[in-house]
């Protein structure tokens, strides 16, 4: 088999479980939309006690949309090798005669399709729940802007989880610290402007900062003039950047961590 | 009687030492202090934000202290109501060790309250750094008006969170696939219901009314009450601080009961069906 077919077929046999795993257990479904849903109406009415114009209710919204994104990048990405670990599977990955960047892709692949349901559905039942003007004004841009904060962001996820790699709890912990820190610092809820250009500039690493900046200047583009970082076409070519930088990484990453591991004998401990 | 009291105590005792080092013991001290006050003030700088973008008056606002405090102390309720019923999952799946747990000679409800002292711990840890941040760096004012009002709820309050989170401990010993879920949706869904931080009167009635019967609500408002001089929600404006605290009593001699009965019960069932040992690498 060419290495390019075996590389595919990886991909697709590892996103074939997260594909496959959103309609197996249908009731997941239900809490995936409402989880997220409790804390954007929380939000919603946070903003709404303050007076505040019904467009940051729709901030709310697309935050919480997107926070589905960050914590599957997080929990389903970072800290999987880990829990390949503590269930045994991480060394039949890695006897498995294939590539891990290809595991690694075919995991964010499924992953960001079924997470994509998930925010779908978290967009739709908020903004039909409150609402929230959701008008794009170009469809395209958004669009892009909208697949190259994923790529980016589960390129992010793939260096992530290299290097949880090496981790026992401290993943899970590490996770767990990488919510509300990452909540702030990204501007999930507010316009991350509101933190001032240099802080809104150095969170840009995590590209959802960037990202949902962009994705709301195509929805509310009057309000954002006073809040946006940088125009959306700049906000792109960093996107685009960073989705390069965080592949090119976390192949380097994988192949370091897993020396590292084993070495140091931490692939198979569990536990820990 | 005696035998069963001492097996309660050795339960609590073991639960609240492991506990604390499962939660801590992962890295360094330093490293640890750090995690567990970074987390709870981003989670109220979040707020302090959103206030200074939109609000006219910024952190100034009247509803702003109210708000800060009820997110505050609302860290007790993810960290105990959700932590306590995450233990069962994490014991079971994770560490496989419940099994282990339950052939111990110690009381099993009492292993479960240990897990919540510890998970209480922690949280005081992470409410007292944030309380000082909100004192000292965003300017809170903070009374003493009423300090048995202070005492009584807390108390109270903490209590019934470990008791309603042993409740859902025992829920979680029959549930394979939604283990992870019950704690994480209880506790968003108080967050909303419970008006942590906005007023109920914006919520609507049906919402609004569940609020109102879900003891949090009163608990953060007589929290509110004693450190602020005034609660947030009109709706309960009309009770005196002794009738709310007679509800705490009350929604916590329920939570007691309820939480005995229904970890009883679940208990035989997954003893008699063997979940104690369920594996579902979930």
């Amino acid at each position: 088999m060419s290495t390019v077919k075996h590389f595919l077929r990886t991909v697709v046999g590892r996103a074939y479980p997260r594909l496959v795993g959103v309609w197996r257990e249908k009731s997941w479904l239900i809490f995936d939309v409402l989880f997220p849903l409790l804390q954007v109406s929380a939000y919603v009415y946070i903003y709404r006690a303050i007076g505040a114009p019904p467009e940051f209710s729709g901030f709310a919204i697309l935050g919480g949309a997107t926070i589905a994104y960050w914590m599957n990048v997080l929990w389903s990405m970072a800290s999987q090798l880990y829990w390949e670990k503590e269930t045994g599977n991480l060394q039949l990955y890695l006897l498995a005669p294939t590539s891990r960047m290809a595991i690694l892709l075919g995991m964010a692949l499924g992953g960001l399709t079924a997470t994509t349901v998930r925010a779908a559905g978290v967009i739709l039942v908020g903004a039909l729940l409150f609402r929230v003007p959701l008008q794009v004004s170009h469809g395209a841009l958004f669009l892009g802007v909208f697949l190259l904060t994923l790529v980016a962001l589960y390129g992010l996820g793939m260096l992530l989880s290299s290097v949880f790699l090496l981790w026992g709890r401290e993943a899970w912990h590490l996770s767990n610290l990488f919510m509300e820190p990452v909540y702030l610092l990204a501007g999930f809820y507010f316009p991350v402007r509101a933190l001032g250009l240099g802080l809104a500039l150095a969170a840009s690493v995590i590209p959802i900062t960037l990202g949902l900046d962009a994705l709301r200047q195509l929805l509310y583009p009057q309000l954002m003039e006073n809040f946006r970082v940088l125009p959306v076409e700049a906000e792109m070519g960093v996107l685009a950047g960073l989705a390069v930088l965080f592949v090119f990484l976390a192949r380097g990453g994988l192949r370091f961590f897993e020396n590292l591991a084993r070495r140091e004998g931490r692939l198979t401990l569990r536990g820990q | 009687m005696m035998r069963r009291l001492r097996e309660a105590w050795q339960g609590i005792k073991v639960g609240t030492w492991l506990g604390w080092q499962i939660e801590s013991n992962w890295t360094e001290p330093f490293l640890f202090a750090i995690y567990a006050v970074i987390k709870p003030v981003a989670g109220v700088l979040i707020l302090v934000v959103m206030y200074l973008v939109v609000a006219k008056d910024g952190l100034a606002n009247p509803l702003f202290p109210h708000v800060f405090l009820g997110t505050t102390f609302y860290l007790y309720v993810v960290n105990v109501l959700s932590g306590v019923s995450w233990t069962v999952v994490d014991d079971r799946e994770h560490y496989g060790m419940l099994k282990y747990v339950y052939l111990a000679p110690m009381h099993f409800y009492g292993y479960l309250l240990g897990r919540g002292m510890a998970k209480t711990l922690l949280a005081t840890l992470s409410v007292l750094v944030t309380l000082l941040f909100g004192v000292v760096g965003l300017g809170v004012r903070l009374s003493l008006d009423d300090p048995k009002l202070l005492v009584g709820a807390l108390l109270l309050g903490l209590a019934s969170l470990a008791f309603y989170g042993i409740l859902l401990a025992g829920v979680s010993l029959l549930i394979a696939r939604h283990g992870w879920v019950v704690g994480d949706v209880v506790a968003g869904g108080l967050y909303l219901l419970c008006g942590t931080a906005f007023p109920l009167s914006l919520l609507p009635w049906p919402l609004r009314a569940l609020g109102l019967g879900l003891p949090p609500t009163h608990w953060l408002e007589a929290l509110r009450r004693a450190l602020l001089g005034s609660g947030l929600h009109s709706e309960l404006s009309r009770l005196t601080s002794a009738q709310l605290l007679l509800i705490l009593v009350a929604t916590t001699a329920l939570g007691g009961a309820l939480s005995v009965g229904i970890v009883g019960v679940a208990e035989r069932i997954a003893v008699r069906r063997g979940l104690l040992d369920m594996q579902t690498m979930y």
